[in-house]
């Protein structure tokens, strides 16, 4: 083609600064530069992007193919703004200033975008006006020309990119009275995402994530121009575990997930921040919800663990909380039977029951599912007991090289500060001591035993056996007294991750019928056995942990936050942290 | 330099008004591609006084000519050398852009086809210049006999020790590759011939950041330069940079190939020094006029994405001149002043008997088809552009059509990631506010505001599309 | 699919030619590929995608992108028309236009999703390609590599018949 690139790109760097020209009155730190958004001066770090800069100072810019996680194309052209620098003074002319003593800025004629460009002294930035409303409206009209505008049926209606900015910056009719180009819809292009070519905008954020932070590039555009196709090659799949943070980051209904589309409108769901339980790792999530059922979960934020990511095993491991093999009601054993009973008798028969046993013929088997305040209420249990047996259940193998943690219990490093054992260490002798005999009192607290070297014959031997459970399950079954436990969803509580970060969860839902909060019934077993004063919440027994176990020192629940606390050194980094880390020094990325 | 008399074939002279320098081969009695020819006629000398040169002397001199990039952009060939960042460290890469994708321009071809030695030592000199111990050139598919050519060229060249290792006897080393594209324009921006020499869709690079003299080619400082730009090279050196920018008018230096095709009666290539000749002259001088009968309605200057001159505009310029199309000097500052560019030296001319709405749907067609498709108002306005267009010429639009055309364009320049969006939209712009009336007359009043596509209407008729 | 040893062979030299980037030979690979099988098979862009060590889409991306590629089998004869500017103003859909009918193939049956319109004894394809950059002597067509100039839509004949 032609380089007509002057009037657009002379193949050279922008002129270099004067410094004579952007010095200004007060000169900044060297790493914090002066600029001017909307007519407003700030001080801002020198080398920010120009959108990130506007963010900062309230000045959002729209845009669809910018994420600060991934490389950036600046295709999507939503993102211009207005931009000027001081113009060169003629040599030994002093710089125009405005009345605030800054250089004057000579506008440039065409708009830049804000998501690849940086800041630099005595710029400045526009992002209202004429010139960006134009543009703005032009993208927008653009992007709409082609796109089928089948919100009705569309899942991603009420979080749409596409819908949000073409209220604030589109137009009521289209001008486009032309055929649209036809493209594939409802392609599978994997087993848990849906691909509409027709609602793609080509802004390749999938496509950039696939192959800068999954290392997994299947999808690519074929075809061009007006043509172009969002796809996978044939024969080849999206499927790697971290495949629907495409669906997180497609501003649009282009890719949806298999699991979520078409459950529930968006709007109808209310969020909470927690925490995925299926690893080390403790990804940040968001819980959405209606009513008292899960819809679905996923990534939030924290650059501390998960970066805005999280695998796929992980996001879609919420559907047993919304089970209809949930257990509602307590139940005590009698006569081999399992009866339906009140929570005060069901805790009643348990607290008999370990009380007529020695503590050297009691076991428990807490998990590392469980959290730092149930944890302490555990070792509450054991001194209450006198239990001399006590593990959790280890759980390992899977981890990968992004986020996936070897460790697949969620709250090892909380196992170890409370009840001071590793996971694991006790658990053979444990299982010895049940086939002896010698053990005859176990508490499970949220394991299925059966599926951790238990046999059938030894437990069913048991004069008391207590289980807490989630789910209907063969452990229960032989269980001498069931309680209903809480999913993950349903409370309140910390845990601490992988790498020593203390992080909560929230409740999302309510437990179904009358299941309750781990930490109230084990709350309610050890008042039961040892007359120890009941506590009133889950947030006093934080305060009982805080002020028993070093790492928990001088915190709340509530001082958590929702991007968690570092309270351990392990020594431990995150690879999709490390890598992220090592493209933003390079400026490949914002981070 | 051995100076063998130059004589033409029959019935290809060049017109006394030509200074054939970058074209003195073409079409030469007795001429072959051959590197013997090439060295019978002196060459090769001035890339073995040039590996003599001082680095910087080179570059000094090309900055002393003048020399404006021949490819479309006019941007000063030394200057764009220069923007390599002196604390470069990594390998520098030289491209030699032979893409010639720009409807209307024709000259590389014969360069490449008829006097491949020329380019080369120019490559030689040029890489030498900016350090380049591996370059490229970037063929067009469209021209298969051309890339053979080349090769073999290049082959002859190393089989004397012109490339390769130590070349003539130097510590330079460099290898020239040819690389041929496959059939987009895209591909003569600079930065999506980069992708597209890295092996990826040739989608141009924002800029800033990637500059191609600090990040090219492998991210690493890459000059990327235009065939006729790089022959010029040779040349400069061998008259010395100075003597050199006398060819020509100032600003506006040495020769160029004009290109003419369209409606006159001997469209072809004429070499002529910048700025010394007028469009009239190479309309009424260089290709005898235009056909018998004919009027001239209107030319597009350099290549199909400059704006288009109409036949009795005037142009009134910052110096008091006042030029008629006629009298436009073909350089590179004055076809600015008039609202157009000299660009890559293609002249289409368009007489009386042309409809101007037939003209821009086929360039709008052309800038459909040849739309990368990475950004928004690219992607998304040429089609919308050659569908109004389409249905102008088909005379199912209102005369507001015509207005929405320049609208879409207006919607497209200046907002793209590369300079097609200008390419696109300029002669949409252009013809448009220049040919409104006539345009408007191919439409129909009565169908203002009304749903005209197929689907739509069938749509609208509670029919399925 | 078969790639012969010595095709092989010329794709490892030009393979070569990228000491920096083996993805730098996609176009290169698929040249010397095209060239032999006459068009891009399915089998050809894995077959590419294995040889540089890249997933097949990045492949399929290029092939998809450039009308070089064709992705279809051609006629043994192909033949590709000039249809910008200064050809279409000398005639060029005419000469499109000639060249079907010469050939028997069907120019309706020719758009941008069936890019190459084949003759149905297999003898011809033609193609209406953008600008082939030798608009002095419109209107031109590329008939396999040769390019032929000021073609008279009139003798399209004589054009087809050197290549019978």
């Amino acid at each position: 083609m032609a380089g007509i690139l002057k009037q657009n790109s002379p193949s050279s760097p922008p002129p270099p600064m004067s410094d004579a020209a952007s010095a200004p009155a007060a000169k900044p730190p060297v790493d914090l530069v002066n600029v001017q958004i909307n007519g407003t001066w700030h001080k801002l770090p020198k080398g920010m992007r120009m959108i990130e800069a506007c963010r900062q100072v309230g000045a959002s810019v729209p845009h669809y193919c910018y994420h600060p996680k991934l490389s950036s194309p600046g295709n999507c052209r939503m993102c211009l703004v207005e931009m000027g620098m001081p113009p060169r003074p003629q040599p030994g002319q002093e710089p125009e200033k405005d009345e605030h003593g800054m250089p004057k800025i000579g506008w440039m004629p065409r708009p830049v975008i804000a998501c690849a460009n940086t800041i630099g002294e005595g710029m400045g930035i526009k992002t209202e006006g004429k010139l960006t409303e134009e543009c703005r409206r032009g993208v927008m009209e653009f992007l709409l020309a082609n796109h089928p505008l089948d919100c009705p049926i569309c899942d991603q209606a009420g979080e749409c990119r596409l819908q949000e900015f073409s209220v604030e910056h589109g137009q009521a009719e289209s001008r486009y009275r032309e055929d649209k180009v036809k493209k594939p819809k409802n392609v599978d292009i994997g087993p848990r995402i849906r691909l509409d070519d027709e609602r793609c905008i080509m802004c390749s954020r999938c496509i950039r994530f696939t192959a800068e932070i999954a290392d997994d590039p299947v999808l690519g555009f074929t075809e061009r121009g007006t043509h172009t196709t969002l796809a996978v090659h044939p024969g080849k799949r999206l499927e790697n575990n971290y495949s629907l943070n495409t669906v997180d980051i497609c501003p649009v209904g282009a890719l949806t997930s298999n699991d979520f589309r078409f459950q529930m409108r968006v709007w109808f769901l209310s969020e909470t921040n927690s925490v995925c339980t299926k690893c080390a790792r403790g990804c940040n999530t968001e819980i959405s919800a209606r009513g008292d059922t899960v819809y679905r979960q996923s990534p939030r934020e924290n650059n501390d663990v998960n970066s805005t990511w999280m695998c796929d095993q992980g996001r879609l491991d919420f559907h047993f909380v919304n089970s209809e093999y949930r257990l509602t009601d307590p139940m005590v054993k009698s006569d081999g039977k399992h009866a339906v009973t009140t929570w005060k008798e069901a805790i009643q028969s348990a607290a008999s029951g370990l009380k007529g046993l020695g503590g050297d013929e009691i076991a428990i088997i807490a998990s590392a599912r469980m959290t730092n305040e149930e944890l302490w209420l555990v070792k509450q249990l054991q001194q209450a007991t006198g239990a001399k047996f006590i593990d959790v259940v280890p759980r390992s193998g899977g981890g990968d090289n992004y986020l996936r943690h070897d460790d697949r219990n969620p709250n090892s490093a909380g196992v170890r500060q409370i009840l001071g054992i590793e996971p694991g260490a006790a658990l053979d002798s444990i299982q010895r001591a049940v086939r002896s005999g010698l053990i005859k009192g176990v508490v499970a607290l949220g394991e299925n035993l059966l599926k951790c070297g238990f046999d059938k014959d030894s437990l069913g031997k048991l004069s008391v056996f207590v289980s807490t459970h989630i789910l209907a399950n063969a452990t229960a079954d032989l269980s001498t007294v069931v309680l209903p436990a809480a999913s993950y969803a349903e409370k309140r509580g910390s845990m601490i991750n992988a790498t020593g970060r203390l992080q909560r969860l929230n409740k999302a839902v309510k437990s179904p019928g009358n299941a309750r909060d781990d930490w109230e019934i084990l709350n309610d077993l050890v008042s039961a056995i040892s007359d120890q004063k009941s506590l009133g919440s889950v947030d006093e027994v934080f305060k009982q942990l805080a002020g028993s176990v070093t790492c928990f020192q001088g915190l709340t629940l509530a001082s958590i936050g929702d991007l968690g606390r570092q309270v351990l050194e392990t020594n431990e980094t995150v690879p999709v942290l490390e890598r992220e880390k090592e493209r933003k020094a390079k400026g490949i990325i914002v981070g | 330099m051995a100076s063998n008399p130059v004589e033409y074939l029959p019935g290809k002279q060049p017109h006394p008004r030509e200074h054939r320098m970058i074209f003195r081969n073409v079409d030469r009695a007795g001429w072959d591609a051959s590197i013997d020819t090439y060295l019978n006629d002196g060459g090769y000398e001035m890339a073995k006084k040039a590996l003599k040169m001082e680095r910087q002397d080179i570059i000094n001199e090309v900055k002393a000519s003048g020399l404006r990039g021949r490819g479309g952009a006019g941007f000063p060939t030394g200057v764009k050398w220069g923007f390599i960042p002196p604390t470069n460290t990594k390998p520098v890469y030289l491209i030699c852009n032979a893409d010639e994708s720009e409807p209307g321009t024709f000259k590389d071809r014969y360069i490449l086809h008829q006097d491949p030695h020329q380019l080369i030592e120019g490559m030689i000199i040029s890489a030498f210049a900016v350090k380049a111990n591996l370059a490229y050139i970037y063929i067009r598919e469209e021209f298969p006999h051309a890339a053979t050519i080349v090769e073999k060229a290049i082959a002859e060249a190393k089989n004397k020790g012109f490339l390769g290792k130590a070349i003539f006897g130097s510590d330079f080393d460099l290898e020239i590759y040819v690389h041929r594209g496959a059939g987009a324009y895209i591909c003569g921006e600079e930065t999506g011939l980069i992708e597209s020499l890295e092996g990826k869709r040739p989608y141009p690079r924002i800029k800033p950041p990637y500059f191609p003299a600090a990040l090219g080619l492998y991210m690493s400082p890459t000059i990327v330069n235009n065939v006729e730009s790089l022959c010029h090279v040779k040349h400069i050196l061998q008259m010395g940079g100075a003597e050199y920018a006398k060819l020509g008018t100032p600003n506006n230096t040495g020769t160029r190939i004009l290109c003419v095709s369209g409606d006159v009666q001997k469209p072809g290539y004429y070499e002529v020094q910048v700025g010394k000749v007028t469009m009239g002259e190479v309309i009424n001088d260089l290709c005898g006029g235009l056909k018998p009968g004919r009027t001239l309605k209107a030319i597009i200057p350099g290549g199909s994405s400059a704006k288009v001159l109409k036949a009795d505009e005037t142009y009134k310029l910052k110096d008091g001149r006042e030029l008629t199309i006629w009298d436009i000097p073909m350089d590179f500052d004055t076809m600015a002043a008039c609202g157009s560019m000299a660009g890559s030296g293609g002249v289409m001319i368009m007489d009386d008997s042309r409809s101007m709405a037939w003209v821009i749907n086929n360039l709008n067609k052309f800038y459909q088809h040849e739309s990368c498709g990475q950004c928004t108002p690219c992607r998304e306005g040429s089609p919308w552009m050659a569908k109004i267009s389409d249905r102008i010429i088909a005379g199912n639009a209102s005369p507001d059509d015509v207005d929405m055309l320049e609208q879409v364009a207006n919607q497209i320049e200046g907002k793209t990631i590369c300079a097609f969006g200008e390419a696109a939209s300029w002669p949409t712009q252009s013809f448009v506010r220049k040919f409104r009336d006539e345009i408007k007359s191919m439409t129909k009043a009565d169908l203002a505001g009304r749903i005209v596509n197929e689907e739509t209407k069938l749509a609208v008729a509670g029919l399925e599309a | 699919m078969e790639v012969p040893a010595d095709l092989e062979a010329r794709i490892d030299e030009a393979i070569t030619h990228y000491p920096v980037s083996r993805r730098s030979a996609v176009l290169p690979v698929l040249h010397l590929l095209q060239h032999h099988f006459r068009y891009i098979t399915e089998e050809s862009v894995a077959w590419t995608a294995a040889k540089l060590g890249l997933e097949p889409i990045q492949v399929l991306e290029v092939v998809t992108f450039y009308p070089g590629f064709r992705q279809t089998a051609p006629g043994k004869v192909h033949v590709r028309v000039c249809r910008t500017l200064a050809c279409a103003m000398a005639g060029s859909y005419e000469l499109l236009e000639k060249f079907c009918q010469a050939s028997g193939i069907d120019r309706e049956a020719i758009n941008h999703h069936h890019p190459i319109g084949v003759s149905p004894d297999g003898k011809y394809s033609i193609e209406f390609v953008e600008c082939l950059a030798s608009c002095g002597t419109a209107p031109v067509c590329l008939v396999e590599d040769d390019l032929h100039e000021k073609v008279d839509p009139a003798a399209v004949d004589k054009v087809l018949a050197q290549y019978s």
